[in-house]
């Protein structure tokens, strides 16, 4: 992945067009906007740029309020940015072919009890977004629908079942399946995991790893669990108040964080071994008012790393060992001792 | 691990419970959400429960504090809190106790905290309540608790409304409105599964060092086996409504025995073991249906070592060392030299 070193580029050498390309993409929202009042600007994503290639898995982590789901939305078409561009495939998402665009980029969100209609049949929900985009005949359309049910392990039974007589995780399976039903070339997900058991989390994981390899799919996959982060990605992309603060493939930013911040992340994360205690987390305050960002490093008031540099001025995107860091430590060649 | 230091295994306990059940009428039958549970905790212990959802964790807990609801049928031989036996209780006396005697802390803190009272006011409310105090005293015990709890600025948070607060401040709420009438022993049920992970971290954190300094009992109800790792001294694993291991948390981490806690334990991605192409372990199949009469091992669906003496009878819990039990017919040597083979 030669070209996610060089952040800015705009696309990659190779020939193959890139599965998803996003390029310096923001999204500032005015709070408090009222008729001749300007508002205060929030820039939830700030100048976001990542490229993901046909089969790879992109995660995004961060704390809630970081601008993961703002960046979703995006991706998957259902805000416009305010600035910055969408690739899918080399060709750019405008408002235009939103409809074309969702057969190619679909989600799969958090909570399966919310997001599955209560009233509608298993076989229905799934077969809805065929009908949205009026795909195939009606018996091509059943055909598909029982297709994409036995991939994602939904036994044939269910078709006329409810969800409300599914477990979370045949629930989160039905999830999977109304996203692929469209056969789209990329997945965003939202946190698939965060509301199911452990063991069933592990079935959740295991099928979107096996259908990745059978269907060549594409996943940004959202989380704040980064040992799931570390089984599902090949790249890391760690946010924190609307910026890409490190990226870089999983191994590198998972075993040899830069950043303070991926560093703190890290070291939060509980591994089931009771003779490690709780670790000490050197995070000061609070998290920051996205509306009165800090000046310089948006990081820098809760770095346990922090020096003057810091506060005066924002640090430019820095390539270190194949990541890209935004941190002072690192300009000017300078190594950090961690 | 580290609360170790402060447990005295002279103390009485705080909470003894001995063969806690608990039915459910359902319109199918008799539901058997918790079936003979048995535990204790002493003061400055921490007990977790385990187990995933419906196994009966959050019903144990809601049993203790009698908040069951109408449908459910609680027996017990013991549940003997501060010497006294909560089944005897009357409702009046029991209703003394909680938010007393005995504290709770849930997952959603928004939906704990009402929203449309200032956070000083809720604080205050339990203490006035409880120990007949005044207004002024109220206040002064609440803004005492948030300066201990490391609230920057109490008195200005008091005056603010729930949803003013962010997550972890809420559940930092959660936490001294629990501790305003000083508790014996607390019940968290889920506390930091609603939380980022640093903020989990600097809770759990805050929890530990004041159950320390109050030698509060500690009961954590969670599925968070990484959270039960570094809070626990007492571990206890359950599965449809049954304990199904329990010891000492070193002990259930370094030997686990039970099919059912090895199967966890494998489902759980581990920084620097997994990586994207090893399948991560997974427990085949679901949670049986916990109504109607439970014959043989609840487990034995999901577990690769079954056969079958396991679909009959009442398999008991059985001693594998000292303080560290387990509910399986095989010998600990069989499941480890079988799990093994299987790898």
């Amino acid at each position: 992945m030669s070209d996610r070193q060089d952040h800015q580029s705009s696309s990659s050498a190779d020939n193959e067009p890139l599965a998803l390309d996003i390029q310096h993409l923001t999204q500032v929202f005015h709070i408090g906007k009222g008729w001749l009042k300007a508002g205060k600007p929030l820039r939830a994503v700030d100048d976001v740029s990542l490229q993901v290639r046909n089969g790879e898995v992109l995660a995004i982590v961060g704390e809630s309020g970081c601008g993961k789901t703002t960046l979703s939305r995006l991706m998957l078409g259902l805000q416009s940015p305010t600035s910055g561009k969408i690739l899918v495939n080399g060709e750019p998402l405008v408002d235009v072919d939103r409809k074309a665009f969702a057969r190619r980029v679909q989600p799969v969100f958090q909570d399966p009890y919310s997001s599955l209609n209560p009233r509608r049949t298993i076989g229905e929900i799934i077969m809805d977004p065929l009908l949205i985009h009026n795909i195939g005949t009606p018996q091509e359309r059943q055909a598909r629908v029982e297709e994409t049910m036995e991939k994602v392990g939904l036994p044939h039974r269910m078709i006329h079942s409810y969800p409300s007589q599914m477990s979370g995780g045949q629930r989160q399976r039905v999830a999977i399946a109304r996203a692929l039903v469209m056969r789209p070339e990329v997945l965003i997900c939202d946190e698939p995991t965060s509301a199911l058991d452990v063991s069933v989390q592990a079935q959740i994981l295991n099928l979107l790893q096996q259908l990745r390899d059978e269907l060549n799919l594409t996943y940004i996959f959202i989380s704040h669990d980064l040992s799931v982060v570390e089984y599902m990605a090949d790249y890391v992309a760690v946010m924190y108040l609307g910026r890409f603060v490190e990226v870089g493939p999983a191994r590198e930013v998972l075993t040899k964080p830069k950043h303070p911040y991926t560093q703190v992340l890290l070291s939060s994360v509980l591994t089931p071994e009771p003779e490690s205690g709780l670790p000490h987390i050197d995070l000061g305050s609070g998290f920051p008012d996205p509306l009165n960002p800090p000046a310089g490093c948006r990081f820098h008031p809760r770095c346990p790393k922090a020096t003057e540099v810091c506060s005066e001025s924002a640090p430019e995107k820095i390539t270190v060992d194949g990541s890209v860091v935004e941190c002072h430590l690192y300009s000017n060649g300078a190594a950090a001792t961690n | 691990m580290s609360g170790g230091s402060v447990i005295n295994p002279q103390d009485a306990p705080v909470l003894e419970v001995e063969n806690l059940s608990v039915d459910i009428r359902v319109p199918a039958g008799t539901l058997h959400a918790v079936s003979n549970v048995s535990f204790s905790v002493r003061p400055a212990e921490t007990l977790s429960l385990v187990g995933e959802s419906g196994c009966g964790k959050s019903i144990t807990s809601l049993a203790i504090m009698r908040l069951l609801p109408k449908a459910a049928r609680l027996s017990a031989n013991k549940v003997l809190f501060e010497g006294q036996e909560l089944t005897q209780l009357s409702e009046k006396e029991m209703s003394r106790l909680r938010g007393n005697r005995m504290g709770m802390i849930f997952q959603d803190p928004m939906t704990s905290l009402n929203p449309v009272y200032r956070i000083g006011d809720q604080l205050e409310e339990i203490y006035i309540r409880h120990k007949r105090a005044g207004r002024k005293e109220a206040r002064e015990r609440a803004a005492y608790l948030l300066e201990k709890i490391g609230i920057i600025n109490p008195g200005q948070r008091l005056t603010q409304y729930p949803h003013q607060l962010s997550g972890g401040l809420r559940q930092r709420m959660m936490i001294a409105m629990m501790l305003m009438c000083d508790p014996k022993l607390i019940i968290a049920d889920e506390p930091t599964t609603a939380l980022d992970v640093t903020v989990q971290v600097q809770i759990l954190q805050l929890l530990r060092s004041l159950q320390e300094e109050f030698r509060m009992a500690l009961i954590l109800i969670t599925h968070n086996l990484g959270v039960v790792a570094r809070m626990a001294d007492q571990v206890a694993v359950m599965y449809a409504g049954q304990i199904v291991e329990a010891g000492s948390s070193t002990d259930v981490f370094r030997r686990p025995t039970h099919p059912y806690t090895r199967g966890l334990l494998d489902c759980i991605p581990r920084p620097g073991q997994s990586s994207a192409r090893n399948k991560l372990g997974s427990i085949p199949g679901i949670v049986p249906s916990l109504v109607g009469d439970i014959n043989g091992c609840s487990f034995r669906n999901r577990c690769a070592f079954a056969h079958d003496a396991c679909s009959s009878g009442k398999i008991e819990l059985r001693d594998l060392q000292q303080d560290h039990i387990y509910r399986c017919l095989l010998p600990a040597e069989t499941i480890a030299a079988a799990a093994q083979e299987t790898v």
